[in-house]
C-alpha cells in the first residue's frame, strides 16, 4: 500500500464529498480512486456514514410542539 | 404594537395582515426541519421544544424584519442558535488547544481493522453504528463544531447559509466542519471497536 498519494487522496476526501474541489483536484481524487482500492474503499464509506448520520440523527417533532407553535400565531395575540 | 393607523391606511392594513399570514404559514411548514436541527444542538428534547417555541415566537414577532424571498429555514435557525448561545452556551468556548484530530479516514480504518479490509465492500457496514452512537457522538462534540456539523450534515445548508446563520466567516465554517467531522468519527470510532 503506496502511503504518499494515498494521503493525498485522504485530504481531498471532505472537499470532493462537498463538491468544493477545483476541477485540476476532482481529476487528481478521481484518478487516483480509479486505481487504489483502499480509498475508494474509503471514500464509499464516508458518503454512506454522512447518509446514515442524517437519517439516524433525524428526530421528529412531536405533534404537540406544532399545536403550540400555532397558537403563538398573530391570531391568537 | 398598537400603533395608530389613520383609517385611509385600509388597504394597506389589509395587505400587511395577508403578508403577516403567509409569513406564518411558510414558517409554520418549516417547524420540522427546524425542530431536528433544534434537536441535535440541545442535549434533551424539553430544551430543543422551548428552544424552538422561542424562536418562533420571536420569529411571529419580529416578522417584518425577514425579506420575503429569502432563505426563511435559514433566517429561523438565525434566530435559534442566536437564543441558544443567549441561554448561556458561550460558557463552552471552543479551547484553543484541540484534542488529537485523526485524519479522514480514522473510522473506515478502525472498521477495517477489527472486521478485516472487505467489511468496507458492504453496503450496509455503517448501520454496524448504533443510532445511540451517533446521536452520543454528535452530542459529544464541542458546541462550535457540533453547530456547524448539525447545520450543515443535519440540516443540509450551505457553507454560505451556515457562515451567515452563525455569523463567521465561510473559511471558519469550513475548518470547524472539518475538524467537527474528524472528531465524530473518533468517538465513533471509539464506540464502535471498544
Amino acid at each position: 500500500m503506496t502511503h504518499g498519494p494515498c494521503d493525498a487522496c485522504e485530504e481531498l476526501l471532505q472537499g470532493y464529498l462537498d463538491r468544493q474541489l477545483t476541477d485540476a483536484e476532482v481529476s487528481q481524487a478521481e484518478s487516483h480512486l480509479d486505481s487504489c482500492d483502499y480509498c475508494r474503499r474509503r471514500y464509499r464509506f464516508e458518503a454512506s456514514l454522512r447518509q446514515y448520520v442524517q437519517t439516524t440523527a433525524a428526530e421528529r417533532m412531536p405533534p404537540e410542539l406544532m399545536a403550540k407553535l400555532t397558537e403563538l400565531r398573530s391570531a391568537g395575540a | 404594537m398598537g400603533e395608530a393607523e389613520p383609517e385611509t391606511d385600509g388597504p394597506r392594513i389589509a395587505a400587511e395582515a395577508r403578508d403577516r399570514v403567509r409569513f406564518e404559514e411558510e414558517a409554520l411548514a418549516l417547524a420540522d426541519q427546524v425542530y431536528r436541527v433544534a434537536r441535535r444542538l440541545v442535549s434533551t428534547r424539553e430544551e430543543a421544544e422551548d428552544l424552538v417555541q422561542d424562536t418562533y415566537g420571536r420569529a411571529f414577532r419580529s416578522w417584518r424584519s425577514y425579506t420575503p424571498g429569502t432563505n426563511l429555514r435559514a433566517w429561523l435557525l438565525r434566530i435559534l442558535t442566536n437564543l441558544n448561545l443567549d441561554r448561556g452556551r458561550k460558557v463552552q468556548r471552543t479551547p484553543d488547544m484541540q484534542p488529537i484530530e485523526e485524519g479522514d479516514y480514522y473510522l473506515a480504518n478502525k472498521m477495517a481493522e477489527a472486521q478485516g479490509e472487505q467489511v468496507l465492500d458492504q453496503d450496509l457496514v455503517v448501520e454496524k453504528l448504533s443510532q445511540d452512537s451517533i446521536v452520543n457522538a454528535l452530542s459529544s462534540l464541542p458546541h462550535d463544531f457540533r453547530d456547524t456539523v448539525v447545520l450543515v450534515d443535519i440540516g443540509e445548508f450551505s457553507y454560505a447559509d451556515a457562515a451567515q446563520i452563525l455569523d463567521i466567516p465561510i473559511g471558519t465554517v469550513m475548518s470547524r466542519l472539518h475538524r467537527g467531522r474528524r472528531l465524530l468519527k473518533q468517538r465513533l470510532a471509539e464506540e464502535a471497536v471498544s
